[in-house]
């Protein structure tokens, strides 16, 4: 594909069905009423010279390019902000316009540098367009007038340049900031003449509010806002759409190149999750894929002592079909088994699980989600009938009132933030249900209504607290309980008993009960109220029975079912979604059906050709167990730093240790390929051919900018392993994965390669009834058929605070890092969060002696880590916080075994720590120290 | 696991105790692997371990699906 560029038709759309007929240079178009003269011309394929407009942004009408004349009007209105009238007659290009247009346009190349040939920008400028198309021959006033030619250039963010000399202060990057990204960093400073763009108060990109999403830089018409990238490597030459690799918002991108390299990543406007947004990883955050630690050939070794040694593919390959075979003889069918990745596409997955169930002959398959989003599974399941969220991103543009969870949207998923941060200015209200007061609590122009700051590990007395006021006070939607739902009674009697009431728990959830009456009723009374929670709802000892309690309290107020509602989890890593669809639990085949189904089991067997266990397999805490008590020897580890990422990291390091086999495909030498065997090394979402399903369920095309670097993509690298070990699996193509999956999961009968190509992406169900996806679910029933009502009962955890841990940890994440940071930690990110920190209330850190930056122990009773103090009142007393991206900080040598009582999902959220004061010094070094001893990790 | 098996029983605690029973089998049924489930029975026989009397209970049911 050539260099792509989509068309700007210079303003927004306005949605609506209403059309005008218009009259524009002679040609009568029939258009949506609202839109712009500028837009209504592009429709009609005449393009109107413009610079400071663009369709991603509201109109501005300051650089009096655009103007045009029309019949009955006095002067030559600007088009971009002139909307269209019934009959109106507009003409875009007479003598006079011409006149103007070249006037303006004299003004502005007086004072910009005619670097055009050097300039990074040549080629991609819309500055030097228009001096074209205008047809500018010469600047009357000359060069040598006062001027902004010397003015600075801020080189201080890693990603982008700011040369102020080439600023035509056309308000783009400003607006882009306020409109798109919603975080106000930009503004123009000064009057007149002395107008400049400024981010915060006058301080550089680096040192301001700017977090780096790069829609500034997107909407730049000149090279004043440009990428590093493209200044040292020239403009790209082609393009490939494809998906982001980060998290599960899975942002359409246009990968742009020269050559085989890597230019720059730019959003793709058709992109059904993102719609032209980024954030700083997905933007420019993509180094680590040709990053120098990556391994590129497979490696051996037969202890975990020894040495790696370089090996062919052939020889890796047999050697692990044979060892997995050897072991199963000796040990039993049970003796091995795999994990997936949701890092890897759904074709990867697929395969992966497929070798498990049909050429290891188990049903030992599990995936990360296991500690992320498996209550996620479990609790939509049990209520909706399938694990999935119910709605589409673009819903809460319907929303009244959102009530977000356990979730940090601006940091963990920030392009969908920015969508939400644009719903709440246009007046929806906002519950932020979080102990710690996260930024969407207050930023500008916007302020959470409530902000239920709730004890760590009470989530479900305080859903459960909020449906009580529900059922008590007269606010559930019987219609549609009684149409749609089952088991409402005898929930209702539960859910009413006086324990649930919000003055009975006001002592635990430590949530004033008027507050948490006045929120609940806020939900119940909005005619669209949506649920969208994170983490700090699963990682909980009952992250499941959370799910089902905002279930519970969606179905009780008639919130499912249309635009603008639903219970919605922000997936954490780009394919949590699409692993889980392929069948990754080891109860579950792909589509979410239960082994133990006959008729499910029987469609699988006879395109697999081989028999499926119809007994769920171990899930991975339980395949540690195993590998302790000697019953499971092997494991096949697809993109998962386990060692790293799971909880109480000795005794994951233990089990490794245990197996005979330990096999691990991944990009880098992880923490766990200390304890393999065998080394596969894998692909970059640059190189892979497949799919990502995002949290939304939407399904997009990852397609490959490259070849493999390591000479094999890894859904082959299975195959053949798979092959070696006497199973035949061939494919040819991960299209034809795709279409396995399609023969055998209604969900995803409709999709195909062919499909995604022609229509850009699709949300599953996709088949017969929906064509072209789902958007949104449960619209005329649920899956399950009625929507199933369960009593919650809240058990408090077993993990509290002591007089020797009297403290809580809770856990999460920050924008510029990604998980346990392997990526993003081989990029230039790490210029914004150097290290994890321990944030501490002021309280508990003058009750210690600490000061900020001062380096400290934090210990719970399975282990103990240090990090530097970062004393903020984010927190309530007696909580304290940090972020698991960096190794150093191993914040799992802390985390104990508590864990979701129906899916094992690992209790992160609630740990009962001490911090002392490691050692006197004051440090307010963001680099680890030599105190600093390194440890493990903390996963999502 | 003699954790995990108090903590699913302690969820259905609020039901009468044969319905909390039955729940608790249920689960332990679709969402167990078999070695795991041979565990807990043993470990139910031989009553050496703190087992809460809901995963007893579900234990004895557990054991009839098995004779089924």
């Amino acid at each position: 594909m050539t260099l792509l560029k989509e068309p700007d038709l210079g303003t927004p759309d306005r949605p609506g069905e209403a059309t005008v007929e218009v009259d524009i240079d002679g040609q009568q178009v029939f258009v949506p009423e609202g839109i712009s003269v500028m837009r209504a011309a592009a429709l009609a394929g005449i393009e109107i010279p413009k610079l400071c407009a663009t369709d991603s942004m509201e109109a501005f009408g300051s650089c009096r390019l655009c103007l045009v004349e029309v019949d009955g009007g006095r002067g030559a209105p600007a088009s971009c902000t002139t909307p269209v009238a019934v009959g109106m007659k507009v003409k875009t290009q007479t003598e006079k316009l011409a006149k103007l247009r070249r006037g303006v346009m004299e003004l502005y190349i007086s004072d910009h540098p005619l670097d055009c040939l050097t300039c990074p920008a040549n080629g991609d400028c819309e500055l030097q367009d228009m001096s074209g198309v205008v047809g500018l021959r010469d600047v009357r006033y000359g060069y040598a007038g006062e001027n902004h030619l010397d003015a600075p250039t801020d080189h201080s963010n890693p990603y982008f340049d700011f040369d102020a000399s080439k600023c035509i202060v056309c308000s783009r990057c400003v607006r882009a900031c306020s409109e798109i990204q919603g975080t106000f960093a930009l503004t123009i400073d000064g009057r007149g003449f002395d107008s400049k763009v400024a981010a915060s108060a006058g301080e550089s990109f680096m040192d301001s509010e700017c977090v780096s999403c790069g829609a500034c830089v997107q909407a730049c018409p000149t090279s004043t806002l440009q990428e590093r990238s493209v200044i040292d490597l020239g403009m790209p030459t082609r393009s490939v759409l494809t998906t982001c690799a980060y998290c599960g918002v899975g942002c359409s991108f246009k990968a742009e190149l020269r050559g085989d390299e890597v230019v720059r990543m730019v959003p793709y406007k058709d992109g059904g999750a993102n719609e032209g947004h980024s954030c700083v990883k997905g933007r420019f955050a993509f180094g680590y894929a040709s990053h120098p630690d990556r391994v590129m050939k497979p490696m051996m070794r037969d202890s975990i002592t020894d040495p790696w040694r370089e090996v062919e593919w052939d020889d890796a390959i047999g050697f692990v079909a044979s060892r997995m075979l050897e072991i199963q003889d000796k040990y039993g069918l049970g003796s091995i088994g795999g994990i997936t990745s949701s890092r890897c596409t759904n074709e990867e997955v697929y395969v992966v699980q497929k070798m498990v169930r049909a050429a290891f002959g188990n049903n030992n398959v599990d995936t990360c989600a296991r500690v992320c989003h498996s209550p996620t599974g479990y609790g939509l399941k049990q209520t909706f009938g399938t694990s999935a969220g119910t709605q589409d991103f673009k819903s809460v543009d319907q929303s009244d009132v959102m009530v977000v969870i356990g979730a940090n949207p601006t940091d963990g998923h920030p392009v969908f933030a920015s969508r939400m941060k644009r719903r709440l200015r246009q007046g929806a209200q906002l519950i932020v249900v979080d102990p710690r007061r996260i930024d969407m609590v207050r930023m500008p122009h916007l302020e959470a209504a409530h902000h239920l700051q709730l004890a760590p590990g009470t989530n479900v007395a305080v859903i459960n607290a909020m449906a009580h006021v529900v059922v008590t006070e007269g606010l559930v939607d019987r219609d549609f309980v009684a149409e749609r739902c089952e088991g409402f009674e005898a929930w209702e009697s539960f859910i009413a008993r006086p324990e649930h009431s919000p003055e009975a728990v006001e002592e635990i959830t430590r949530v004033p009960a008027e507050e948490l009456r006045a929120a609940a009723r806020m939900y119940a009374g909005a005619q669209n109220a949506a649920i969208y929670y994170g983490l700090g709802v699963t990682e909980h000892s009952q992250g499941s029975t959370m799910v089902m309690g905002m279930a519970n309290l969606a179905m009780a107020t008639g919130s499912i079912g249309r635009e603008g509602v639903g219970v919605n989890p922000l997936r954490g890593q780009n394919n949590v979604q699409g692993s889980c669809d392929m069948g990754s639990f080891p109860h579950e085949l792909p589509g979410y059906r239960h082994v133990s189904d006959d008729a499910v089991r029987e469609v699988f067997e006879q395109v697999w050709g081989r028999p499926i266990l119809e007994e769920p397999g171990l899930r991975i805490p339980n395949m540690f167990d195993a590998a302790l008590d000697g019953s499971f020897r092997a494991v096949f580890i697809q993109g998962e730093d386990i060692a790293q990422s799971d909880p109480n990291t000795r005794h994951v390091q233990a089990a490794l240790s245990a197996m005979d086999l330990v096999v691990v495909q991944d990009l880098f030498l992880n923490e766990t390929a200390k304890l393999a065997h065998v080394f596969l090394p894998g692909t970059s979402f640059l190189e892979k051919d497949g799919t990502f399903t995002n949290a939304e369920r939407r399904i997009n095309r990852v397609r490959p900018v490259m070849r493999p670097k390591t000479g094999k993509h890894e859904w082959q690298i299975i195959c053949e392993i798979a092959q070696a070990m006497g199973y035949k699996m061939h494919y040819d193509n991960t299209s034809q994965i795709m279409d396995e999956v399609a023969a055998t999961t209604p969900t995803f009968a409709g999709v195909s390669f062919e499909l995604l190509d022609r229509v850009g992406s699709v949300q599953w169900p996709c088949n017969d009834k929906a064509p072209v996806g789902t958007p949104i679910m449960h619209v005329d029933g649920f899956v399950r058929g009625k929507g199933s009502f369960v009593q919650t009962a809240y058990v408090p955890t077993e993990e509290r605070s002591t007089r020797r841990f009297p403290l809580i940890l809770t856990t999460g994440r920050i924008l510029s890092q990604y998980n346990v940071g392997s990526q993003t930690r081989r990029t230039a990110n790490v210029a914004w969060h150097p290290e994890d920190v321990l944030e501490i209330h002021p309280h508990d850190a003058e009750d210690r002696g600490i000061r900020d930056g001062d380096l400290v122990s934090l210990a719970s009773r399975v282990g103990e880590t240090t990090l530097h103090a970062k004393i903020m009142d984010r927190m309530p007393v007696g909580v304290v916080y940090t972020t698991f991206h960096h190794p150093v900080t191993g914040a799992n040598v802390v985390t104990t075994e508590h864990s979701d009582w129906a899916t094992n999902c690992p209790e992160y959220k609630v740990t009962a720590v001490q911090v002392k004061l490691h050692q006197p010094a004051v440090s307010t070094s963001h680099s680890a120290d030599a105190a600093h001893e390194p440890s493990s990790v903390l996963i999502d | 696991m003699v954790r995990l098996a108090n903590d699913i029983a302690a969820q259905f605690r609020h039901l009468p105790p044969d319905e909390a029973a039955a729940d608790v089998a249920d689960h332990i049924r679709r969402f167990w692997d078999p070695r795991m489930r041979a565990e807990l029975l043993a470990l139910a026989d031989h009553r050496q371990v703190d087992l809460d009397a809901g995963v007893l209970a579900a234990a004895e049911l557990l054991r009839e699906g098995v004779a089924r």
